[in-house]
């Protein structure tokens, strides 16, 4: 789960990490405002969408307007809110359809000495989480991490014990910084890193921290993202969800317990387990198709859910047409028979719809399908499917 | 042989006497397996099906000679099961349980990596030497006794890919399922050093997904190490970047894990790789063929 900006910079002050003052604003009114109040002259207003590269990224329609604005009064404030709200921001990470910006956030000035980067991410080899620092803050880290990778120091750190403090000194000598700006790091570091942990975080970002003239360390952007499997112990992080972030289907996918990516394709794909309906896709493709979607039903598959999962697949007007691979592990044949003459009769097909079905359960499972008045082009094995449903979505 | 796993191995199951715990327990034991208990906190002296239920690992490893393990506690309580049947040395344990916070698995991971336990899993379809032992939730009549290691990070297309060896008339040494979490007790280079000790064995497939690097590594600790002939399969070639792919730890980010590079990697070291999910099982003929 991803959150806002102005959200992770709340919970780094909470947990002592420093950032500057900072006010949250839907309208220019209230951008002008949160200006006067935090007192001038310089501030910085940020669109809030859940994806980076905002400064360098631009507002569809005006190619001059960025997501990050430096301001100097507050009529710049104003025009900068008014040039950003409501508007659709692309950024390197948005993709070309962009993001809608529902919010900004106004933001105190600082004087920049420095800028580096510092992020924390588990590393899957070393099965332990991993602070990496760089002095090329500022700019896109793939980049660094592509070009010049000696740049990018790493010091993993267990996650009861944190950051120790020669970690901190090793950083700061590699970083260059000394005197009172490390005595700033080694507050900064090891509160960033019990940052990652006590909130259960698969990702926090900081690009760029900033050393200010004045030798402080603040954190001048927050991207943060939680690992979903452990929010049942931060119930209170789920109020910073921003559904309008998402995908509408996959929100509604969410809420059946179905894992469900939407893709721009045409052939919609129910498939039980992630890596067979990964798999599923690339077969489709192999053999010229296109993906509409990405969707696991999960190895223990219901009626309900697939019921739910056809309205979700047959609610994309692209598409036009459906295959259903089911290998029966946990999840009978028989279910997914049953659910799928079910939602036959509730959801109505209107697409053609080409059915693999192997595993627990198989015999009854296809007697069932054949038994029912549900049109089905029936397919024997995975490759027979995908050129099947090639042939038939048009 | 086998590996990891035979006729001789006796199971528990923790968390038995909850509803998935109780039925893959009986598959398991209609399968042929030697269920010989299960542990639910607080049900010790209870039974399900004749099957004695214990309130602590240690007890019933005491009662029943157990050196095997089936989780399936609910995923808030899933670490702490593993840590109890690594202390009660249990020596394969098997962790089904989906939705296991991360931080949770760095925490087990570095104590049974230090403990002569193996952890499979979690967020995995289990284990199984076709015709002896059963520890999971796969289709047992899919599996034949027979020659090919399969080990996989996904649980439907191991079956997938199991099916296509037993149809081809090969069979499986033993099967196993790592897991698609980020961090899983144990991975491809574990397996391949047991299969390659293991005389059943006469090849191996493997199957990997985008994501992380795992399958670089071993298919660079393949080349040096490895003389059985070895297949591949990368599932999401097709899958976009940045998205996950219901897999924690299916995501290409920042260029990197993707299916291309890990292909590439695989080729490299000698390994035949299937171009569909179709191809696993004629990929593994194609690799015997070629020693």
């Amino acid at each position: 789960m991803k959150i806002h900006e102005y959200q992770g910079k709340e919970l780094f002050r909470q947990a002592g990490v420093p950032v500057l003052e900072g006010i949250v604003a839907t309208s220019p009114d209230d951008a002008v405002a949160a200006y006067e109040k935090l007192g001038g002259p310089i501030a910085v207003v940020k669109s809030q969408i859940h994806a980076g590269g905002r400064g360098k990224g631009t507002v569809v329609g005006n190619p001059d307007q960025r997501g990050v604005v430096v301001c100097k009064s507050a009529d710049e404030v104003r025009q900068a809110a008014e040039g950003l709200l409501g508007k659709t921001l692309v950024t390197i990470q948005t993709g070309p359809e962009g993001k809608t910006v529902n919010q900004v956030f106004v933001e105190a000035g600082c004087s920049i000495a420095r800028e580096l980067y510092l992020g924390i991410v588990l590393d899957r080899a070393a099965a332990k989480p991993v602070l990496m620092a760089s002095t090329e803050g500022g700019v896109e880290i793939e980049k660094v991490a592509e070009e010049t990778p000696e740049l990018i120091y790493k010091e993993h750190f267990d996650p009861a014990i944190g950051l120790e403090a020669y970690q901190v000194r090793k950083l700061c000598k590699k970083l260059g910084i000394s005197g009172p700006a490390a005595k700033a790091a080694f507050k900064f570091m090891p509160a960033i890193c019990r940052f990652f942990v006590d909130y259960d975080c698969s990702l926090t970002e900081i690009n760029p921290l900033v050393i200010t003239t004045d030798d402080q360390m603040i954190a001048l952007d927050a991207k943060i993202t939680f690992d979903s499997n452990a929010l049942f112990r931060h119930k209170e992080l789920l109020e910073l969800r921003d559904l309008s972030e998402e995908e509408p289907s996959e929100v509604q996918a969410g809420k059946f317990g179905l894992s469900y990516v939407k893709l721009e394709g045409n052939i919609g794909c129910l498939v039980n387990g992630a890596g067979l309906a990964m798999s599923t896709m690339d077969i489709i493709k192999y053999h010229g198709g296109e993906p509409a979607n990405f969707l696991d039903v999960g190895g223990g598959a219901n009626a309900e859910q697939v019921t739910e999962a056809f309205r979700i697949l047959l609610s994309d007007p692209g598409c036009k047409g459906v295959l259903v691979n089911i290998f029966g592990g946990i999840a009978r044949c028989t279910t997914i028979a049953a659910a799928l003459i079910e939602a036959s009769q509730t959801v109505g097909f209107n697409v053609p719809l080409v059915v693999r079905l192997e595993g627990t359960e198989v015999e009854e499972g296809r007697k069932m399908l054949a038994d029912s008045d549900v049109d089905i082009i029936n397919a024997t094995d995975i490759t027979d499917a995908a050129k099947k449903i090639v042939a038939a979505a048009v | 042989m086998s590996i990891l796993v035979d006729g001789n191995t006796k199971v528990i199951c923790q968390g038995i006497t909850g509803n998935a715990g109780t039925f893959h327990t009986l598959g398991c034991r209609d399968y042929g397996t030697q269920m010989v208990g299960g542990v639910t906190p607080g049900k010790g002296g209870q039974d399900v099906e004749g099957i004695p239920v214990f309130d602590t690992v240690e007890e019933a490893v005491d009662k029943t000679g157990a050196d095997a393990s089936m989780i399936f506690v609910p995923p808030p309580f899933t670490a702490d099961a593993i840590l109890e049947a690594v202390d009660a040395g249990i020596k394969v344990i098997s962790a089904i349980t989906e939705g296991v916070p991360v931080l949770d698995m760095v925490r087990v991971y570095e104590k049974v990596k230090a403990s002569d336990s193996v952890l499979i899993g979690p967020n995995c379809p289990g284990i199984i030497t076709p015709g002896a032992c059963k520890i999971g939730i796969m289709p047992g009549y899919i599996h034949n006794p027979g020659k090919i290691g399969v080990m996989s990070r996904s649980g439907t297309l191991t079956y997938e890919a199991v099916w296509q060896t037993s149809n081809l008339g090969l069979g499986q040494s033993t099967c196993v399922g790592l897991g698609g979490d980020p961090i899983v007790g144990t991975n491809f280079i574990d397996l391949l050093i047991r299969y390659q000790e293991d005389d059943q064995t006469e090849a191996i497939l493997m199957i990997g997904e985008i994501g992380g690097s795992a399958e670089e590594e071993a298919a660079a600790f393949a080349k040096e190490n490895v003389t059985k002939p070895v297949a591949a399969f990368i599932a999401g070639r097709t899958a976009p970047p940045g998205k996950r792919m219901g897999h924690a730890g299916a995501i290409i980010s920042g260029g990197k894990g993707t299916a291309d590079e890990k292909v590439a990697a695989l080729e490299d070291a000698g390994i035949v790789v299937a171009p569909t999910p179709a191809d696993m099982g004629e990929a593994v003929v194609k690799a015997i063929g070629a020693k």
